[in-house]
């Protein structure tokens, strides 16, 4: 598996390959997002208890999922930057943090709007929401850190470092709602088992849900794109990229810099 | 091997190295003593300002006491985090730890321990003091006595991570107080409610089970996270 993974620790290869998938992501979000959101807000069933505002759990729910799932993604590039000296890894930790904060913010934003007519109140003191406002918290002071240095890697690391020490609130927020007995309810949708919901109201879930991943996917794709390319601004081939010109003065002189990769 | 004859070959146990680093550090401290008792005052200072701006009524004071004590005792050990490496980063001594042939560990621990020593030692002393001021009810004093003495270490580890993060930043005080606070709800939640069921003369062993756990898992992991940060920060 090494073997087949080695080629894309060089930076050209990776760009390249994101390349190739990154229009994939985008049809594929593309496509379940518009049937799965048309399906969910026009023509699903009305919830017998909450009514319409139910419809607002398609939003929620992916949102939520996608918060905790992209800061343990970031974690994982993080420990194998820090562990393996991937250097690649660093650029796409970098990359993640900020959809995984986007996604944490209107995971609670539309948790608000969702409180309001169910609980009569836009924010509770309670075990779920307090611990997702700090997961909110946890990626500002990631992203603030990796900004606050001017090289690069030690901000990678740096900003690695504190991730994984973050990763303590994930399980935290994941059994929240088991541990104590809150306002917030219990969980609808696990993964292994039936889940607690009519199929009807179920498959437009499933259709958002990988919708918002694709779409997250994508942004994904853009940002590391953008990161590998600050990264090597000083490459050959990024010039290549640029300006489009494959028989550049510089091209020669700098092919041994090439082969090295990173 | 004795003691002599490992000093001649200029190496120190892992026992005298912590040891030495814990004096060293507390030393220094006591030659600097106004940055030992600016912490302190901070602390005082920050709970005498909540009745005044609250209130002097001694119910709500009671009530909120706990959370003000917490509180403050946070915002306290952030303002004394600092200066944890900054000297020893800007003298180089930081980077004959980082060279020395014993484990990184052994130093972290040690300069933690004597964090621990000078800022949250004298917060716990100073406490009963000002839960009288506070009007806590008398039966939860134990539960505030208890969690401080386990949770203020905790907070001395989980900063020292913030601390080592950020030594290497020009002005990382601001980040710090943003990368350290979150990591520190946890215990504020626990350490309160123990501290409010408490005073309800009801059993708080539950949560300071949680914050001993908190503090054996930060004792254990923190200073290898600091040590990593640190040889992060000096590159």
């Amino acid at each position: 598996m090494w073997k087949w993974l080695h080629p894309y620790a060089n930076p050209e290869v990776s760009y390249h390959f994101t390349e190739k998938i990154k229009p994939w992501f985008g049809l594929a979000s593309i496509v379940l997002l518009s049937t799965g959101l048309v399906w969910a807000l026009l023509f699903a069933p009305a919830d017998y208890q909450q009514g319409d505002s139910f419809r607002i759990f398609y939003v929620h729910v992916p949102s939520a999922i996608l918060s905790m799932s992209l800061y343990v993604a970031m974690a994982i590039a993080a420990l194998s930057s820090l562990v393996w000296q991937v250097k690649l890894a660093d650029a796409s930790a970098a990359a993640l943090a900020p959809i995984g904060a986007v996604f944490t913010a209107i995971a609670l934003l539309t948790g608000a709007a969702w409180g309001k007519p169910m609980w009569g109140t836009w924010w509770v003191w309670d075990a779920r929401l307090t611990s997702e406002l700090i997961l909110l918290f946890l990626y500002l002071g990631v992203i603030a850190l990796h900004n606050a240095f001017d090289d690069k890697q030690m901000a990678g690391k740096a900003a690695g470092i504190l991730s994984l020490v973050g990763v303590i609130n994930i399980p935290i927020i994941k059994y929240s709602v088991e541990w104590w007995n809150t306002l917030h309810q219990g969980a609808t949708v696990s993964k292994l088992g039936m889940p607690a919901m009519a199929p009807e109201m179920y498959w437009p879930f499933l259709l958002c849900f990988f919708g918002f991943g694709c779409l997250a996917g994508y942004i994904a794709c853009i940002r590391f794109q953008t990161e590998v390319l600050s990264r090597n601004k000083m490459r050959p081939w990024v010039r290549t990229l640029v300006t489009g010109d494959d028989n550049a003065p510089h091209l020669a002189t700098n092919k041994q810099a090439n082969a090295g990769g990173n | 091997m004795t003691n002599a004859s490992n000093r001649q070959a200029g190496a120190l146990s892992y026992r005298q190295a912590f040891m030495l680093t814990l004096k060293r550090d507390l030393i220094i401290a006591f030659r600097h003593k106004d940055e030992m008792i600016n912490p302190l005052l901070f602390f005082i200072i920050v709970i005498t300002l909540f009745p005044l701006g609250i209130g002097p009524q001694p119910n709500t004071l009671a009530k909120i006491a706990p959370g003000i004590i917490w509180v403050s005792a946070l915002l306290a050990t952030l303002l004394s985090l600092d200066r944890l490496f900054k000297a020893d980063h800007s003298d180089g001594s930081l980077e004959q730890m980082l060279i020395s042939p014993q484990p990184l560990f052994i130093f972290t621990l040690a300069k933690i321990c004597a964090h621990w020593l000078l800022t949250g030692l004298p917060l716990i002393l100073i406490a009963p003091l000002l839960a009288v001021l506070l009007h806590l009810p008398e039966q939860s004093y134990s539960a505030l006595m208890l969690t401080l003495l386990l949770g203020t270490p905790v907070l001395s580890f989980i900063g020292a991570i913030g601390a080592a993060l950020t030594v290497g930043i020009k002005k990382g005080g601001v980040l710090l107080s943003l990368i350290v606070l979150p990591l520190y709800i946890p215990v504020l939640i626990f350490a309160t409610s123990a501290i409010d069921t408490a005073s309800l003369s009801l059993p708080y062993n539950g949560q300071l089970a949680i914050i001993a756990a908190l503090f054996f898992g930060s004792l254990t992991l923190a200073p290898f996270a600091v040590g990593a940060a640190l040889k992060v920060s000096t590159n």
